[in-house]
């Protein structure tokens, strides 16, 4: 399939579409968003790139293969879950860290960087890689 | 025999040597409980397992345990040392090695665990690790099917086992064995005592061979010979008697367990002991010898008095030393000559004199001769079956018939093959077994001679302890004696040795005669191929019938059950109030509703694919304004990228797929209608009965409390996704990993096309 006003707007689109996937990650924890919604925008970033400009060329802008992203994903989402071992706390607890926060007002949180995040960031791996590995073999397929 | 090996210049290695030391160090280690267990203490080890259902890790030696734990790994640390010259330089004797050390383990498992489900794990064990040592010879035909013989029919009981153990917890309201056996007679009283009996003596019955469940048995001899001699001696085949053995507290006492006990150990011990006479093969007929010792035991544990369980125990003790060292001889005949037929075996006695001395010993003790432990086993089980409480007089006689054959037997296993002459050629030329393979034989031999001169060292560290177990006291176990004076156990030993000599004297044309009967009488074996091959034909029909490969018929199958499963539940148990709420919705709830219904309905009418799939999105984006309608916009984003990836999946699947309807195909849409309009109804009422009850709302209002403070996330979903229950979410997104992989491997069976620019 191709057609020139397609992969025109798809060029940015794409883009778009994945800023757009990292920021509802990012803002996740306080609205609506998250690492599952995020996972899922940025798949269709991908699935519209390989549409206009076909699956091999999609893969090649990925680089890694997506089944190769869905497993790094579980394992970061993994590594997030024990690090709390280190601290003693039981599994899958969030650790957290303020930067720049100012002690004495209790609602500043500075910047917060917490394994939560990471987390988020495995389940948007997951959900990414993984619908991409069913697209481009269903693409390829028929 | 495929099982022998020659010797191999090579050995096994560490391999060889490493199961040893282990099976030795458990030994000892058992050994060390000796003292304690003697003077009346149990030992307790505990780790949690499952402590919300009460299922723990739980062991606990005691006299019972204790005796078999140290039959366990004493003949354990035999038969490894056995089976590393046994097999030496067989190539596969690592996973021979570790097969017969998980199996010792998991018995180990099974003789000390105190929690019912505990114990039922290991009892599962014990089958799985005896499966893989009976088929070890996997290239034989018969080889695999005695396996898959044993697995299945130890297999089948040990489910019904598990539905007794739980019923069982049940009933005493707790899994911990200690404490059932603590309740004493309690569970006599319980509704639910018969179902319990059934349930566990089936597993213990099939598990222990009894008629009619024997016939795995002797099958199973498809083992090497080293494999044999543990299961029939200490381990596999004593699991089922050591159930009833830790169970009898509980559920003995009642004329139900003492008459189907009873009935059903005599009747294996008198049958297998005929059974044993007629092999003419030296393991077959020890095979029939052990479910002839199960039998009796089988038989004793039926009773409640002093002398019954006295002879149990003793009985149980002699009968492990003997048999295993009677295996044991065999393997080295049959390892020195390559047979093990009667037929043809004879004057081994100077070429292998170390092996007929022990032979010989083992053989005295089976028979019951004085002075070795048999004798005082044998006393011991006259005096039991005298005191029978009902028909004394056939129980004995059982018991006397079962002896004497028993006698004959040991002279044609342990007579014949070494100071008779020889009738035939032997395959090779006959040698002395080497030391690590005279070991057992001779240190099991020796045993049973010296616990029979000085039988007070077996008395107070196990007899007594493990009486005590049974009766509440230990004092209520019998002296084990020699010379009990003159009575009436003395002049039936004496009968017995006239019969028995008098049966040896004839085996022969008995043997005859009894091939003859058994070739005449059926067995479950005889239909074990026809009963196998009826199973796979049903099992392929109803594959043929469930999985047709039509997708249509699979959702037809998905939703008649979905509605069956509803409608029933409703029809059983009522529906109760229903919702009523809807009546008072906003305009917009409403407008949702007839966007999703038109877009319903044109899915349903259109003979177009563009069309239906544009309209299951309206259906999908309709759901997501319900979403919104009632503030849960995380879901509703979800649930408006998921439409929008699915109808892409489609669009893409659609180049492939035939027309919507065929024309040749008869119309199923009037059937599809009434199941939709079904399905639909029933799940409509569900919906409103679940709106009707009241919703427990503590769990919304904690996250809503604690997203903030504890999380530091105002999106109450994402924090409970990433955080308070991030294990369930990590479970999640490992499923759909494993589903993207298995839809790609699915996708790749064939090979790509290439892309398609």
């Amino acid at each position: 399939m191709k057609s020139v006003i397609l992969q025109a707007g798809t060029r940015y689109l794409v883009g778009l579409l994945l800023l757009f996937s990292v920021y509802m990650l990012w803002r996740g924890h306080n609205e609506p968003g998250g690492g599952f919604i995020g996972g899922l925008i940025g798949s269709t970033g991908f699935v519209l790139y390989a549409i206009a400009f076909g699956t091999e060329a999609a893969r090649n802008a990925l680089r890694a293969t997506p089944q190769t992203i869905a497993m790094f994903g579980l394992g970061l989402a993994l590594v997030a879950g024990l690090f709390s071992a280190v601290f003693g706390d039981a599994l899958f607890t969030g650790q957290w860290l303020f930067l720049g926060a100012d002690p004495a007002d209790k609602d500043d949180k500075g910047l917060p960087l917490s394994t939560v995040l990471v987390f988020d960031i495995g389940v948007y791996l997951v959900v990414f890689g993984s619908i991409l590995t069913l697209v481009f073999a269903m693409e390829e397929e028929i | 025999m495929a099982d022998t090996s020659e010797h191999g210049a090579r050995g096994n290695g560490p391999v060889g040597w490493i199961p040893v030391a282990i099976a030795a160090v458990l030994f000892v280690w058992f050994l060390s409980f000796v003292g304690p267990i003697s003077r009346g203490d149990t030992l307790d080890l505990t780790i949690s397992w499952v402590p919300s259902l009460g299922i723990g890790l739980d062991f606990r030696v005691d006299g019972l345990g204790l005796t078999f734990g140290l039959l366990i790994s004493g003949i354990g640390a035999l038969v490894l040392l056995y089976s590393n010259t046994y097999l030496a330089g067989h190539p596969q004797y690592a996973r021979f090695a570790l097969y017969l050390t998980s199996f010792m383990l998991a018995m180990l498992g099974l003789v000390l665990a105190d929690n019912l489900i505990g114990l039922f794990v290991f009892w599962e064990l014990t089958t799985i690790t005896s499966y893989l040592l009976i088929g070890f010879n996997h290239e034989s035909e018969k080889g695999r099917r005695s396996a898959l013989q044993a697995m299945l029919v130890t297999g089948a009981g040990a489910l019904a086992l598990l539905a007794g153990l739980i019923l069982l917890g049940q009933a005493a309201g707790t899994y911990s064995i200690s404490e059932i056996v603590a309740q004493g007679e309690v569970i006599h009283e319980h509704p639910l005592y018969i179902p319990i009996l059934v349930l566990v003596l089936l597993g213990a019955f099939t598990k222990s061979a009894q008629v009619p469940f024997h016939f795995w048995l002797p099958n199973a001899m498809a083992a090497p010979t080293p494999v044999s001699a543990f299961l029939h001696s200490a381990t596999m085949v004593k699991a089922g008697v050591y159930l009833m053995a830790r169970l009898h507290p509980s559920l003995a006492g009642t004329d139900v367990w003492l008459w189907t006990l009873t009935t059903a150990g005599a009747i294996t011990a008198v049958f297998a002991s005929f059974m044993a006479l007629r092999q003419t093969d030296l393991k077959q007929a020890l095979a029939y010898t052990t479910l002839m010792a199960l039998g009796t035991l089988t038989l004793f544990l039926g009773q409640d008095f002093d002398y019954a369980i006295t002879a149990f125990v003793t009985f149980l003790i002699v009968h492990s030393l003997y048999k295993a060292a009677l295996f044991l001889v065999v393997g080295c005949v049959d390892h020195a000559t390559g047979t093990r037929e009667a037929d043809v075996l004879g004057g081994l006695g100077r070429v292998m004199p170390v092996t007929a001395i022990a032979a010989a010993v083992a053989a005295f003790s089976m028979a019951g001769f004085p002075p070795f432990l048999g004798f005082i086993g044998k006393e011991l089980k006259y005096a039991g079956a005298l005191g029978v409480a009902s028909e004394p007089t056939v129980v004995a006689g059982a018991v006397l018939l079962a002896n004497a054959l028993m006698l004959a037997v040991a002279g044609v296993v342990a007579l014949g093959p070494f100071w008779l002459k020889p009738k035939g050629p032997f395959p090779r030329t006959p040698h002395e077994a080497p030391w690590q393979m005279l070991a057992g034989p001779v240190i099991l031999a020796a045993l049973g001679a010296l616990f029979g001169i000085n039988p007070g060292l077996l008395q107070a560290s196990l007899v007594n302890p493990t009486v005590g177990g049974f009766l509440g006291d230990p004092n209520e176990a019998k002296q084990l004696q020699l010379w009990a004076g003159v009575n009436l156990p003395l002049f039936m030993s004496i009968a017995t040795f006239a019969v028995g000599l008098v049966f040896y004297a004839f085996h022969k044309p008995m043997r005859a005669m009894l091939a003859r009967i058994d070739a005449a009488t059926p067995s479950l074996d005889d239909w074990w191929d026809d009963i196998l091959a009826g199973l796979r034909a049903l099992a392929a029909w109803q594959t043929r019938l469930l999985q047709s490969g039509v997708l249509r018929q699979y959702m037809a199958v998905t939703f008649a059950t979905i509605f069956a499963a509803l409608a029933g539940t409703m029809l059983a148990r009522g529906l109760g109030p229903l919702s009523t709420a809807f009546y008072g919705a906003a305009w917009t709830d409403w407008a949702i509703c007839l966007l999703i219904l038109a877009g319903t309905a044109i899915v349903v009418v259109t003979n177009s694919r563009i069309a239906a799939v544009a309209s299951l999105g309206v259906v999908g984006i309709g759901v997501a304004l319900v979403f919104i309608a009632y503030s849960a916009p995380d879901v509703a984003i979800t649930q408006l990228l998921v439409e929008t990836l699915v109808v892409v999946l489609v669009g893409v699947a659609m180049l492939r797929l035939p027309y919507l309807d065929p024309l040749d195909q008869p119309d199923h849409r009037p059937p599809d209608a009434v199941l939709a309009v079904a399905v639909g109804l029933v799940t409509t009422l569900v919906a409103l009965a679940v709106l009707a009850t009241p919703m427990d709302l503590r769990l919304t209002a904690y996250f809503e409390a604690a997203s903030w403070p504890e999380a530091f996330g105002r999106n109450i979903v994402n924090v409970i996704l990433v955080d308070f229950r991030a294990l369930d979410t990590f479970g999640e997104i490992a499923v759909v990993v494993v589903a993207g992989l298995a839809s790609y491997a699915l996708l790749r069976t064939t090979a790509p096309k290439g892309d398609k620019q």
